[in-house]
């Protein structure tokens, strides 16, 4: 078959989309795990929590994460009585070396840890322009270093402020539910160093995980259910008061 | 069909725009990466990358293997509970190499302070001591033992 310019004009295209499959193969996964097989949130079991900064301090080992910004943070709530609606939250270094004293006085006292909330509907992967931060298969929210431009569209539609933008790298960086531990079937670093068992990974597509006995039998909320987010960090006995 | 009689130039027009396709295409298929859009609108890739970054905590059940003794000693105190590396330390490293890479000492007088530290945000019924008034710095293993905490001389071991 003689093929003419015009068939060659033809051909061209549909061979530059051909050869782009070609190339891609299948990206590698970690042996034995399945993304389809998971749906992973995290429990803050609130009354445990003795604000010792353990998980901060780990997060930080464990993810090189750059002094002054945080992956995971813990905050403290003071709410004096008859004034739910304004709290005075303190988080001196994300509490990363502990509290000072609390203040006396009438009201209530107790600590929060903070992270990515790992939502399904996050508002931050939508405003990404270029594609570099996504929710995974197992529900995780990822940022992908190489592809990010730092243009901070993500920092801002986050409504928990977990996101924050690497000194060094330039580039949008938050909680990976420490996706490389996760998937080798570890913990994540803040669950494991956390003393008194307040953060505990779930995997909520596990039929076995406690996780499901555990949001059956207790009150458990997210925070902001408002913006309806879908957020998968659940907080058990969360105060009226905490934002 | 007197149409198309002149159409000529409509060819050599739409040669022109195909030609445009096939440099948008082959531009476009060098700068996209190659997993994009596998799973999603973002780079497939990218997951295993991400997944592939080294751990540094090594997890308690690592330890376990070669320190059973002190899990012994932990399981039926109060610390049963606190992971190895939760006051020790990532120690992945340790665990690639036990011999030449060491964990460090600990002083248990900012260890345990870090937890047992009086703060009235934490539940009521943690533990907790003024440390100063409790200890005046001295390092707690002085009387307690750190993996089963209860006094020595009250029968701990």
């Amino acid at each position: 078959m003689n093929i003419t310019r015009r068939h060659l004009l033809l051909l061209l295209p549909a061979a530059g989309v051909a050869w782009k499959y070609v190339l891609a193969g299948t990206p590698e996964a970690a042996p034995n795990y399945k993304l389809s097989e998971h749906w992973w949130g995290m429990l803050i079991d609130l009354p445990k929590c003795i604000g010792c900064g353990n998980c901060v301090r780990a997060c930080q080992a464990e993810n090189d994460v750059p002094d002054g910004y945080f992956r995971t943070w813990v905050e403290r709530y003071h709410v004096s009585d008859y004034d739910i609606e304004n709290p005075q939250v303190d988080s001196p270094d994300g509490g990363k070396k502990g509290f000072p004293p609390a203040k006396d006085g009438k009201g209530k006292n107790f600590f929060v840890p903070k992270l990515c909330n790992h939502c399904a509907e996050s508002p931050c992967t939508q405003v990404c322009p270029v594609g570099a931060t996504f929710v995974s298969q197992d529900g995780v929210v990822l940022v992908d270093p190489k592809y990010c431009l730092g243009c901070r569209y993500c920092v801002q539609a986050c409504p928990y402020g977990c996101r924050f933008i690497n000194p060094r790298t330039n580039t949008a960086e938050k909680c990976t539910l420490c996706y490389h531990r996760i998937t080798k079937g570890l913990t994540t670093a803040c669950c494991e160093n956390c003393p008194t068992g307040a953060r505990q990974l779930a995997d909520l597509r596990n039929p076995a995980d406690p996780i499901h006995e555990f949001l059956k039998t207790h009150s458990v909320h997210v925070l902001k259910p408002s913006m309806a987010t879908r957020a998968k960090v659940y907080y058990n006995e969360l105060d009226g008061s905490v934002r | 069909m007197n149409v198309f009689k002149d159409a000529g130039h409509l060819f050599r027009l739409a040669a022109v725009f195909v030609a445009g396709l096939v440099i948008f295409l082959v531009i476009r298929g060098f700068l996209v990466p190659k997993s994009f859009g596998q799973l999603g609108h973002y780079r497939a890739n990218a997951v295993a990358e991400i997944a592939a970054r080294p751990i540094k905590f090594a997890g308690h059940e690592s330890c376990e293997g070669c320190h059973a003794d002190v899990l012994d000693k932990k399981k039926n105190g109060k610390h049963a509970g606190v992971n190895c590396e939760a006051c020790h330390g990532p120690q992945a490293q340790h665990v690639d190499d036990p011999t030449s890479v060491k964990p460090a000492k600990l002083d248990t007088a900012v260890l345990c302070a870090r937890c047992h530290e009086a703060n009235a945000a934490k539940p009521r019924n943690f533990p907790q001591v003024d440390t100063e008034e409790h200890s005046t710095g001295l390092p707690c293993d002085t009387c307690h033992q750190p993996h089963s905490p209860v006094i020595v001389a009250e029968g701990g071991k």
